[in-house]
């Protein structure tokens, strides 16, 4: 079971107060876009064995959106941040660094 | 390859059964194949098998980084139906339904095929009338189910509880010809049957490497050497996208886990299968007198083969109250699986950007049903190029916006 620290109210609680949404730091594409940017932001996934950035939402707490960094194949949280940070921060990246070495950060076009 | 018979039998009877011989061989791996597929599973065995029933080619290897049939070809819950609501999975599912009926005379390996039937409850307003919806399109596709009434649920299934309060059973839909086999007989009975038309199962032997000129395919590097291939098949389920990172191309797919339990054994109580939906529960009794009780999806990413406790939590409270006498079972095994799922829930059989590639994954929560039906049309696929049953289920599906949008499958229970 994962526990989770919510960084917009500072609660750290257990995945049931929680909800996953999918992964983060995708560049949305909408109207005006290309066939091939729309389709890569609506379908294409990273699908890492590994570090994954992912969005969740404090369902059963303050309600907002924030992201969160979790090994896949671990199910260590290696860390959250705000929702409104565009890539992953450092500090995050160096604990995913210090776990898995080599890992490289891809952009999600 | 010895036939087994019922002559077999008596003949080791009388030898004191040192006349066996092994159901298939491990050869080192060849130089070159005209066909290699990763992945031997159930999908990526049946692929190898009707390559060389239908068209004659068994120059081919199915690589397998684990052992054979390990994935989630053992971790399933067994349970085969066709009764889908769009047309193209209508017809791959019941293609392979009506496959899985004569499979063990085909393969001369007992998979234990028992049409018991199957029964999906309609518990709320919106199932009632989704299945109502199914069972008249079923009609039109030719795939026999029928609607049936919760009086007549409590006929076939004497232990159901009807009345809820928190989840009643409104309905059902049957497919009396739906059922169960045995999962690892399926694997090793393609194995045997394609080991002895010359193929080889290479067992350990784990793909690291795609090598590609001019954008084809022409090897792999694999922890036991480079071997090359003319045409590469990918049938690797929870791994599809790992590898098509190693071809050089995206899939719309992420990997969750499934879990699945059993009880202790008891005597026989329910001679069908049952699924919930709306609980994300279903349940059937093995031959060993288990119930095998399938659940929901982790709500998230992961590579665990266990998945979360509050899935199970949820499942076991739900099946409670529609089942009160497995309140007081003891489970004795539970384990996960890593399900491949898609943007709509429908399974991708597909050539790909690397010319000779061509990938079958996408199954989500329900792969087991389809393995004789996949290997079929996947082998059509990659021996002629287009395959009627898999035409429909191109990679391009999502780009084109043309889901098959199965409501029936939801990422849940199969």
């Amino acid at each position: 079971m994962l526990i989770l620290t919510c960084p917009c109210c500072g609660t750290t609680g257990e995945e049931t107060e929680f909800h996953q949404g999918g992964e983060a730091h995708l560049v949305r594409h909408g109207p005006g876009s290309t066939d091939d940017d729309f389709h890569t932001y609506m379908f294409a996934r990273e699908n890492p064995k590994g570090a994954h950035f992912e969005r969740w939402r404090h369902n059963y707490g303050c309600g907002k959106w924030f992201i969160m960094a979790r090994d896949t194949v671990t199910l260590e949280v290696y860390g959250t941040y705000p929702a409104q940070t565009h890539e992953p921060p450092q500090h995050i990246r160096e604990r995913v660094t210090a776990k898995r070495p080599g890992w490289t950060w891809r952009d999600v076009a | 390859m010895k036939r087994y018979s019922v002559f077999a039998v008596a003949r080791e009877a009388l030898r004191d059964h040192m006349g066996w011989e092994r159901a298939w061989a491990s050869p080192e791996p060849k130089k070159k194949y005209d066909i290699i597929i990763v992945g031997a599973g159930g999908h990526g065995l049946a692929t190898a098998y009707y390559l060389g029933k239908n068209f004659g080619i068994t120059n081919v290897a199915v690589l397998e980084k684990g052992w054979l049939g390990g994935g989630n070809t053992g971790r399933n819950t067994t349970i085969i139906r066709s009764n889908y609501l769009q047309d193209p999975s209508a017809a791959i599912y019941e293609k392979s339904r009506s496959l899985y009926e004569t499979l063990s005379q085909d393969l001369n390996y007992n998979i234990m095929f028992s049409p018991r039937g199957v029964i999906m409850l309609a518990q709320t307003e919106h199932e009632l009338r989704g299945y109502q919806r199914t069972a008249h399109a079923n009609a039109l596709q030719g795939v026999t189910t029928e609607f049936i009434s919760a009086q007549r649920v409590k006929e076939i299934v004497p232990i159901i509880n009807l009345d809820g309060p928190r989840y009643p059973v409104l309905g059902g839909l049957w497919q009396a010809r739906a059922g169960t086999a045995r999962h690892d007989a399926v694997a090793w009975g393609y194995a045997r049957a394609c080991s002895a038309m010359g193929m080889h199962i290479i067992q350990k032997c784990e793909v690291t490497g795609i090598s590609r000129e001019n954008g084809r395919v022409t090897g792999v590097t694999t922890n036991r050497g480079d071997i090359g291939c003319d045409k590469l098949g990918l049938v690797v389920a929870g791994h599809s996208g790992h590898l098509a990172d190693m071809a050089g191309f995206r899939l719309p797919i992420e990997s969750v886990a499934l879990q699945a339990l059993v009880s202790e054994p008891i005597k026989p109580c329910m001679d069908c299968v049952v699924m919930a939906n709306t609980v994300h529960g279903y349940m059937s009794q093995s031959d060993k007198g288990e119930m095998v009780i399938g659940g929901g999806t982790d709500g998230y990413n992961n590579y665990t083969q266990r998945g979360s406790f509050h899935h199970i939590e949820e499942t076991v409270r739900a099946l409670i109250e529609t089942f009160p006498m497995i309140a007081r079972l003891k489970m004795l095994r539970q384990w996960g699986g890593i399900v491949d799922v898609t943007g709509d829930r429908s399974p991708i059989l597909s050539k790909t950007p690397v010319e000779g590639i061509f990938i079958n994954c996408g199954w989500g929560t329900g792969g087991f049903k389809a393995i004789p039906g996949s290997g079929w049309g996947f082998a059509e696929l990659m021996a002629k190029g287009h395959s009627p049953l898999c035409d429909q289920f191109g990679l391009d599906r999502l780009y084109q916006g043309r889901f098959i949008d199965e409501s029936v499958a939801a990422g849940v229970a199969h």
